[in-house]
C-alpha cells in the first residue's frame, strides 16, 4: 500500500478538487495554410513586405477562433515588433502586455510569453508568441518598443521566471523580492509555500493536517 | 543606543540606515519632524508614501523623490494584494473561474466576469449562440456597474483631494446601483453572475420597472455633484493641467480607458469593437482634449449619463425578450439549475431540486458531473476584451481540452494604467500626486491579482 501524506493524500499539483487525474498536456494547433481568411493576410503580406527576413523570423502562422497568431523566433522578436509597430500598414502601436505559458511538456519550448497586439488605426488586433526553453529562458525586452511592457514583462518574470534581456529594472513586482520560485509555473504547487511570519511558521495546506 | 532612546515611540523615530537617515512619521509630530529635517544638509527627501495611506485607493506604496515640493521621481510599488487568483482558477472548473474573477477588480466585478466569459465562450465557439436576452441583461449590468465603479472614483477622488460632499452624494448613488445588484443577482459585489453560456438567473418581476425608477432618480440626483463640481474654481486649481499625459504618452504606455480619451482619443471598445451586441445601443463615446485630471473627471461624469441612456435602452429591449432564455441551449453547457429565492435566501430553485430528487435518475447524473467536473472546452486559446471603467480589460484564456482553464490571465487596465503615475507625477508637486493617481483611478484587487 502506498504511504499517504497530506490533506486528502493529494500528490503533487496540490490539486485537491479531485479532478487531478484529468491532467492532460495541451495541444498545439499545427500550422495554418494560406488564405488566412479576413484582414490577416494582408497583416502576412503587409509585414513580409516590410521586413524580407519574415519566413526566417515567423516559425508558424496560426489562425484559430478568429484570431492570428504568430509564432515568432526569439532572436527577431525586437525586429518583428518594430516592424508590426512602425509600418503604415500594419501600425500595431498599442501591445497589451505579455503573458507567460508554461508547457513543461513541450520539450525545448517550456516556456511560452505571449503578446497580444492591438492597432488602433486600423482597429486589428494580432498575437505574437515567443517560446524559449526551460534551461536559457532569455527573450529580448520589448520597453523600447512599447513602454508600457515594461511591468507586464516583470509580472512573466516574477511568475514564470523568464528573463527579459534589455528591461530596464527586471525585479519581482507582484511577489516579495526574495521569493523563491515562480508561482505561475505547472511544476510550482498552488499554495503548497510554508510561510514564515514574524519568527512563527505556518505550514504549507497540505501539510497542516492529514486524514490518515 | 542611549537610555532616552531606547525609551522612543519604536514606530514614529529616526534612525540611521545605509541609505541615509530614515525619519517616521504617523500623523502628529510634524512640527518636531520639520525641525529635524531642516536641519540636516540634504535637500533631497524620498518620501515613502503607503502602502497604509488613505489616498492610495487601498494598498499602494508610492515612492517619492522630493526636491522642496517638487517630485523628482516617483514610484509604485505594488503586489500588497497579490492572492494568486490566476493560479487558484487552473484547479477549479471553468464556471468556477467566474467566482474567482469577480474578485479581481472589485469595484467593476461584472466587467470581469464579461470578459472572462467571453473568453471561455469564443474557445467553446458558441458566442453565437448567446441568448439575445443574456446579452442584454449582461449591457444592462455592466452599464450599472459602470455608474457605481465611476462614483467611487468620483467619490472618492474628490474626497482625497479634499472636498467631503461629493463623497456622500457619490454613494448615495452607488448604494442605489448595488441595491439592483442585490436584486437581480443577490449580491451587491463579486456577485459571479455572468457566467459561460448566459447569465446565471433572470431579473426578478419587478426588477425592470425598479430600474427605471432608479434611472430617473440617478439622472437627477447626478446633478447635484455636478454643481458641486463642474466649473468650481477650487476643483478647477487643484485638478486642471494637473497628471498631464498626452496622446503619445499614452499608446506608449498603453493606457486605455478615459485616461486615454482624456487626450481626444475617442477610443472606447464598445464602439470600435463591439462584443454583446453593444452595437445596437445608441450612446456617445466621451473625450475631452485637456489631458489632464479635470478632463477625465469631466470624461466619468458624462459616461455617466451615457450609461443610463444604454440603461433605458436595455429595459425597453427587456420588455420585447419577456420569457425569453438567459442561458445557452446546450445542456452540456449551460448551468443545470437556475436560481431563486426562497425563504432562506438565495439558492437552488425548488422546481429544479424536485426534479433531480424525486423524478429523473438521469437529471440528478447531468447536474452532478456538470457542477463538480464541470464541462470541457476544447484546446486552444483566445484573447477576448471589453471595455472597463478603467480600459481594456483583456482575458488571455488558454485551453488544454480540459475541465479547468490551462492558464488564464487578465491584462487588467488598473495594472496597466497605474505605470503611468511616474510619467503623470514628475516634475509637479507633491500635492498633485494624489490628484493624478485618483484620475487613474486604479482598484488595487485588479493590480494586484
Amino acid at each position: 500500500m502506498s504511504e499517504q501524506t497530506g490533506m486528502f493524500g493529494v500528490h503533487g499539483s496540490g490539486d485537491t478538487s479531485g479532478f487531478g487525474g484529468l491532467v492532460r498536456s495541451a495541444v498545439s494547433t499545427g500550422s495554418t495554410e494560406r488564405p488566412y481568411g479576413g484582414y490577416f493576410d494582408d497583416i502576412a503580406d503587409d509585414l513580409e513586405r516590410a521586413y524580407p527576413e519574415f519566413n526566417d523570423a515567423i516559425e508558424r502562422v496560426v489562425v484559430d477562433r478568429g484570431e492570428l497568431t504568430l509564432h515568432v523566433k526569439r532572436e527577431k522578436l525586437f525586429d518583428v515588433a518594430m516592424k508590426l509597430r512602425d509600418t503604415e500598414s500594419l501600425r500595431f502601436e498599442l501591445c497589451l502586455g505579455v503573458n507567460g505559458v508554461h508547457y513543461p511538456s513541450d520539450a525545448g519550448r517550456e516556456l511560452h510569453a505571449v503578446y497580444p497586439l492591438l492597432s488602433m488605426t486600423h482597429n486589428r488586433r494580432i498575437r505574437l508568441e515567443v517560446s524559449v526553453p526551460d534551461v536559457d529562458p532569455h527573450i529580448p525586452s520589448l520597453v523600447e518598443v512599447w513602454a508600457g511592457n515594461n511591468w507586464h514583462e516583470r509580472e512573466t518574470f516574477d511568475m514564470f521566471g523568464i528573463i527579459f534581456d534589455g528591461h530596464p529594472g527586471l525585479t519581482r513586482i507582484l511577489m516579495p523580492d526574495d521569493w523563491p520560485g515562480h508561482p505561475q509555473r505547472k511544476d510550482y504547487p498552488l499554495g503548497g509555500i510554508s510561510i514564515e511570519y514574524k519568527g512563527a511558521t505556518v505550514p504549507a495546506p497540505s501539510e497542516r493536517r492529514s486524514y490518515n | 543606543m542611549s537610555n532616552q532612546n531606547s525609551q522612543e515611540d519604536m514606530y514614529a523615530s529616526s534612525r540611521e540606515t545605509t541609505e541615509g537617515r530614515v525619519y517616521s512619521v504617523t500623523g502628529g509630530d510634524w512640527d518636531s519632524l520639520v525641525t529635524e529635517i531642516g536641519q540636516t544638509k540634504e535637500e533631497r527627501v524620498v518620501v515613502n508614501m503607503g502602502p497604509q495611506h488613505p489616498s492610495t485607493h487601498g494598498v499602494l506604496r508610492l515612492v517619492l523623490e522630493l526636491e522642496g515640493e517638487t517630485i523628482t521621481e516617483a514610484r509604485a510599488g505594488i503586489g500588497y494584494l497579490h492572492t494568486g487568483i490566476e493560479k487558484n482558477t487552473e484547479y477549479r472548473t471553468w464556471t468556477q473561474g467566474v467566482t474567482f474573477v469577480t474578485r479581481m477588480d472589485y469595484l467593476a466585478p461584472l466587467f470581469n466576469e464579461a470578459a472572462y466569459c467571453l473568453g471561455v465562450e469564443k474557445l467553446l465557439g458558441i458566442t453565437n449562440d448567446i441568448p439575445e436576452r443574456a446579452s442584454v441583461i449582461r449591457v444592462m449590468m455592466m452599464e450599472l456597474n459602470r455608474i457605481s465603479s465611476h462614483m467611487v472614483a468620483l467619490g472618492t477622488g474628490a474626497l482625497e483631494l479634499g472636498a467631503l460632499s461629493p463623497m456622500i452624494f457619490a454613494f448615495r448613488e452607488r448604494e442605489m446601483v448595488l441595491d439592483i445588484f442585490e436584486l437581480v443577482s443577490g449580491l451587491r459585489m463579486n456577485m459571479a453572475y455572468i457566467r459561460p453560456g448566459g447569465v446565471a438567473q433572470d431579473v426578478p418581476a419587478g426588477a425592470v420597472t425598479k430600474i427605471r425608477e432608479t434611472v430617473k432618480t440617478l439622472r437627477k440626483n447626478f446633478k447635484d455633484n455636478e454643481k458641486l463640481l463642474v466649473g468650481n474654481t477650487i476643483w478647477m486649481k487643484r485638478t486642471k493641467d494637473i497628471g498631464y499625459l498626452d496622446l503619445a504618452g499614452c499608446i506608449t504606455l498603453g493606457v486605455t480607458g478615459p485616461v486615454l480619451r482624456s487626450t481626444g482619443m475617442p477610443w472606447d471598445l464598445r464602439k470600435t469593437q463591439p462584443y454583446s451586441g453593444y452595437e445596437n445601443y445608441d450612446f456617445d463615446v466621451i473625450t475631452t482634449d485637456t489631458c489632464d485630471v479635470y478632463g477625465r473627471f469631466l470624461i466619468r461624469m458624462q459616461e455617466l449619463e451615457q450609461s443610463l441612456r444604454i440603461i433605458e435602452q436595455a429595459c425597453d429591449k427587456l420588455d420585447q425578450l419577456e420569457g425569453a432564455p438567459v442561458m445557452v441551449a446546450d445542456k452540456k453547457i449551460a448551468w443545470p439549475a437556475q436560481l431563486s429565492v426562497g425563504g432562506d435566501g438565495m439558492g437552488n430553485s425548488l422546481n429544479h431540486i424536485r426534479e433531480i430528487m424525486g423524478e429523473s435518475m438521469e437529471a440528478l447524473i447531468h447536474h452532478f458531473k456538470l457542477v463538480t467536473e464541470g464541462f470541457r472546452v476544447p484546446a486552444g486559446q483566445v484573447y477576448s476584451a471589453v471595455e472597463s471603467p478603467r480600459g481594456e480589460t483583456g482575458v488571455h484564456l488558454v485551453s488544454d481540452g480540459g475541465t479547468h482553464p490551462y492558464r488564464m490571465h487578465f491584462r487588467e487596465p488598473s495594472f496597466n494604467n497605474l505605470q503611468s503615475t511616474a510619467a503623470m507625477a514628475e516634475g509637479g508637486m507633491i500635492a498633485d500626486v494624489i490628484g493624478a493617481v485618483a484620475s487613474i483611478d486604479p482598484v488595487m484587487g485588479g493590480v494586484d491579482r
